[in-house]
C-alpha cells in the first residue's frame, strides 16, 4: 500500500494560518515574531487555529492527520474544502489553488472533486437513505433515474441493500455512517476527507467500518485525508500519518516512523500504549540477511559462510529464497566432497515469513525456531531475517520506557 | 416656588411645544397621506378586488359545498375521521345559529391575511436568518409590532386609506406577521451546522442549501409560526370591525355596545370554533410532513 511515489503530491498545503477573530493581522504579526499562542489570546483576544501546516499529499493514499480535541485537525480538514478559509497559506489540489477559486468555480470544485464524510453524519433527516446517497448528484442537477441508479449502486457497496427507503432516524450509527460514506462515494470525486467519520461509533462497528474503508480503498484508489484521535485507528488505516498539537504539525511519516521514532514527548506519549505488536509489520523491524549464500557448490558455500556469525546462512538461487542450510551441515557435507553441488537435502526447514505479516502473527514462529526467520517476500526474494532479539526489543521497547518515565 | 416645582411635579415641557410637536407630525402625516393616499390605494386596489371576489366566491358558494371542501381538506391534512366529524359539526352548529354569512366573510379575511403574512413573513424571516445586521434590525421592530395595542395602528392606516377592508386586512397582517418572521429566523438557524455543512461541501449553492436543507428542515417550526398567526388574526379580526372589516366582529362589537349578551358569545364561540378548527387541522397536517423524524430506533 505504501509505494512512494514520486510524481507531485496530488495536494500540497504550504505555510497555512488560521487565527479566529474579527482582525487576525496583529495577531498574524505576534505569531510570526514568535509569540506562543497563549500570549496572543491574551493580548489581541484571538485564538491560533493552525500554525504553518506544510503538507503534501499523494494521489491514491490514506493520510491520517491525528491529534487530540483542540489540536486543529477538524479545521484543518476544513480547509481542503474552504468549509474553512485561512488566514495566510495556499493549498493547491491537483494543480488549482483552492485559494484563487470564485464561489462557482470552488461549489464546482466540491461537487467533483472532493466529498466529505462527518463524525455526526451529516445526513439530511427529512430525506430517505437513497436520495441522501444521492444528493451530491441531485446537487450537481443529474436526472431522478441516474441519480437512483448510481444510489442504489453504492449503498449495495456499503453493504445497505434494501434500506433505500428508510429515514436516517430509523438506522443504527453504523448504518448511518455507512449511508455517510456511500454518500461520498456516489459523487465518484477522487478525494474523500473523512472528519472523525468512525469517532461516534462503538469500538466493534467501528473496526468492522475501517475494515470496510480498507476494502473499499483497494478497490477504488481514492486519496483519503482521514482525521481521528484515535491512533490505533492512525496506525491500521493510514500509509502516512501526521501529528497535530496546538494547531502545529509535530510529526509527519509512516506509521512506523511515527512509533519507532517519536519525534518529541508528546508523540511518545501517545505511542507508549499502542501494541505494537499489533501495528508494526515484520518489515520495520527487520534486519539484512546475516548471511546470503548463492554459490552453487558445498566448497563455495562454506567460504560464504566464513564471514558470518551465528552459524547458518540463506541459500538463495535465480528463483528466489531456497532454504536455511546450517555451517555444520555444511562442513559434515563437504568432508564428504566440497565439489559436490549444494542439494535440497542439506537445507533446513524454516518456516519464511512475509514482510507485510504483522509482529503478531510471527511471535509464535519467532520463539519456536531456532534461528532467525527469513523474511521473503511474494516473488520469493530474500528481504532480510526477523530476529528473537529484534522482536524483543521493538516489544520490550515501552515497557522500558514507561519503567524510566516512572522513576 | 419656581425653584421648588421639579421636586414635586415633573418639569414636563411646556403645553404649548408639546402641541407644536404633535401639530407637526399629524399635518406632516396628514399632507403624506393627502399626496400619497390615493396612490397607495390603487396599489391596493388589485388586494381590494381579489378579497372581494374571494368573499363573494365564498358567500355564493352553496353551504354545503363549502363543508364539504373543508372536510376534504381537513380529511387530507390530517388523515383523521375524528377530526373531520369535529370540523362538519362546527360548521352545521355555526350556520344553524345563523351566523354563516359572518363566518364565511371572517374565513376568507383570515386567509387572505395568512397568505399575505407568510408572502411578506417568510421571506423577512430568510434574511434574518442569514444576516446577524438583519435580524439585529427586524428584532425590536418586531416587538413594538407585538407590544402595541392594536387600536394604535388602526389610526394612520385610517387615515391613510379610510375605513374599509384594505386598512383591516394591513391593520391584521401588521399584528399577525411577527410569529412567522421570528419563527423562521428561528427554524432556520435552528437547522443542524452539520447537516448545512455537509450540503456546503457537496457543493450545494446558497440557494440550494436554502431549498434544499434550511427551508424544509425549518418547516416544522414555520409551520408553528404560521399557526400562531392565524390564531393571532383571527384575534384581530374583532377590532378590525371597527374600521368596517365585515363579518364575526361587528356583531361582538355591536354587543359591547348595546349589552347583547348572548349575541356576543355565539359569535365569539364561533371565533373560537373557526380558532380550534384551523389549529387542529394545521397542526395534524405539520406532525405528518415531520413524520420522518418520528420512529427513530435509537437516540
Amino acid at each position: 500500500m505504501a509505494e512512494s511515489v514520486q510524481e507531485a503530491p496530488l495536494i500540497e498545503v504550504s505555510g497555512l494560518y488560521k487565527i479566529y477573530g474579527p482582525d487576525p493581522a496583529p495577531a498574524m504579526a505576534l505569531l510570526r515574531a514568535g509569540h506562543p499562542k497563549e500570549e496572543i489570546l491574551e493580548r489581541t483576544g484571538h485564538t491560533v487555529g493552525l500554525q504553518d501546516i506544510n503538507l503534501r499529499i499523494n494521489r491514491g493514499e490514506i493520510f491520517v492527520v491525528m491529534g487530540l480535541s483542540g489540536s486543529g485537525k477538524s479545521t484543518l480538514i476544513r480547509h481542503f474544502n474552504r468549509l474553512i478559509d485561512p488566514t495566510e497559506g495556499r493549498i493547491v489540489i491537483d494543480g488549482t489553488d483552492v485559494m484563487q477559486l470564485s464561489q462557482r468555480a470552488l461549489e464546482t470544485f466540491r461537487r467533483k472533486r472532493m466529498s466529505m464524510v462527518f463524525q455526526r453524519f451529516g445526513l439530511m433527516p427529512h430525506l430517505n437513505v437513497i436520495d441522501n446517497v444521492a444528493y451530491g448528484l441531485r446537487v450537481q442537477g443529474v436526472g431522478r433515474a441516474e441519480r437512483r441508479r448510481r444510489a442504489e449502486h453504492w449503498l449495495n457497496m456499503v453493504g445497505l441493500d434494501g434500506y433505500g427507503s428508510q429515514f436516517p432516524a430509523q438506522l443504527s450509527g453504523g448504518q448511518q455512517q455507512r449511508v455517510g460514506l456511500a454518500r461520498a462515494l456516489c459523487t465518484d470525486a477522487d478525494i474523500l476527507l473523512m472528519d472523525e467519520a468512525f469517532s461516534a461509533l462503538d469500538p466493534l462497528i467501528r473496526s468492522e467500518m475501517q475494515d470496510q474503508l480498507i476494502a473499499l480503498q483497494e478497490e477504488l484508489h481514492k486519496t483519503i485525508v482521514f482525521i481521528t484521535h484515535d491512533l490505533d485507528e492512525a496506525l491500521r488505516l493510514g500509509d502516512r500519518i501526521a501529528i497535530l498539537k496546538d494547531g502545529v504539525l509535530v510529526q509527519e511519516g509512516a506509521p512506523a516512523d511515527i512509533l519507532l521514532r517519536p519525534a518529541d514527548d508528546y508523540v511518545e506519549a501517545f505511542v507508549k500504549d499502542v501494541n505494537r505488536a499489533r501495528a508494526l509489520t515484520v518489515e520495520t523491524v527487520m534486519k539484512p540477511p546475516a548471511c546470503r549464500i548463492t554459490a552453487a557448490t558445498i566448497g563455495e558455500a562454506l567460504e560464504q559462510m566464513r564471514g558470518a556469525a551465528g552459524g547458518y546462512g540463506y541459500y538463495v538461487t535465480d528463483e528466489g529464497y531456497q532454504g536455511l542450510v546450517l555451517q555444520e551441515t555444511l562442513e559434515q557435507a563437504a568432508r564428504r566432497g566440497p565439489a559436490n553441488a549444494l542439494k535440497e537435502d542439506l537445507l533446513q526447514d524454516v518456516p519464511a515469513i512475509s514482510p507485510d505479516d504483522l509482529l503478531e502473527a510471527v511471535i509464535p514462529e519467532t520463539l519456536d525456531a531456532d534461528y532467525p526467520l527469513p523474511v521473503v517476500d511474494e516473488d520469493g526474494g530474500l528481504r532480510g531475517e526477523l530476529t528473537r532479539a529484534s522482536l524483543a526489543q521493538v516489544l520490550g521497547d515501552r515497557a522500558e520506557a514507561r519503567s524510566s518515565a516512572g522513576s | 416656588m419656581a425653584e421648588q416645582s421639579w421636586i414635586n411635579a415633573f418639569p414636563d415641557m411646556d403645553r404649548a411645544d408639546l402641541l407644536a410637536i404633535r401639530k407637526t407630525l399629524d399635518s406632516a402625516y396628514r399632507a403624506f397621506s393627502r399626496q400619497y393616499g390615493d396612490a397607495i390605494e390603487s396599489f391596493f386596489s388589485p388586494l381590494l378586488s381579489f378579497l372581494i371576489w374571494f368573499e363573494k366566491l365564498l358567500l355564493a358558494t352553496p353551504w354545503w359545498l363549502v363543508i364539504m371542501v373543508v372536510a376534504a381538506l381537513a380529511y387530507l391534512a390530517s388523515r383523521s375521521w375524528k377530526l373531520v366529524f369535529g370540523v362538519v359539526g362546527a360548521f352545521l352548529a355555526i350556520g344553524y345559529f345563523g351566523m354563516w354569512d359572518n363566518t364565511m366573510r371572517t374565513m376568507s379575511i383570515i386567509i387572505v391575511c395568512t397568505l399575505l403574512s407568510i408572502a411578506i413573513g417568510v421571506p423577512i424571516g430568510i434574511m434574518m436568518a442569514r444576516s446577524q445586521r438583519m435580524q439585529a434590525v427586524v428584532t425590536p421592530i418586531l416587538d413594538v409590532m407585538q407590544t402595541m395595542p392594536a387600536f394604535v395602528y388602526l389610526i394612520p392606516v385610517v387615515m391613510l386609506l379610510g375605513i374599509g377592508k384594505i386598512p383591516g386586512v394591513i391593520a391584521v397582517v401588521i399584528y399577525a406577521v411577527p410569529p412567522v418572521i421570528r419563527l423562521t429566523n428561528l427554524g432556520i438557524r435552528l437547522v443542524d451546522r452539520e447537516v448545512l455543512e455537509a450540503s456546503t461541501a457537496f457543493g450545494a449553492s446558497s440557494w440550494q442549501r436554502l431549498f434544499g436543507v434550511q427551508l424544509p428542515l425549518a418547516l416544522p417550526t414555520i409551520m408553528a409560526g404560521i399557526n400562531q398567526t392565524i390564531m393571532m388574526a383571527l384575534a384581530m379580526v374583532v377590532i378590525a370591525s371597527m374600521i368596517g372589516v365585515k363579518g364575526l366582529g361587528q356583531p361582538v362589537l355591536k354587543s359591547i355596545t348595546n349589552q347583547y349578551f348572548t349575541l356576543g358569545l355565539f359569535n365569539g364561540l364561533a371565533i373560537v370554533a373557526l380558532a380550534i378548527i384551523f389549529d387542529r387541522v394545521f397542526q395534524a397536517y405539520a406532525r405528518r410532513i415531520q413524520k420522518h423524524a418520528g420512529d427513530a430506533k435509537d437516540g
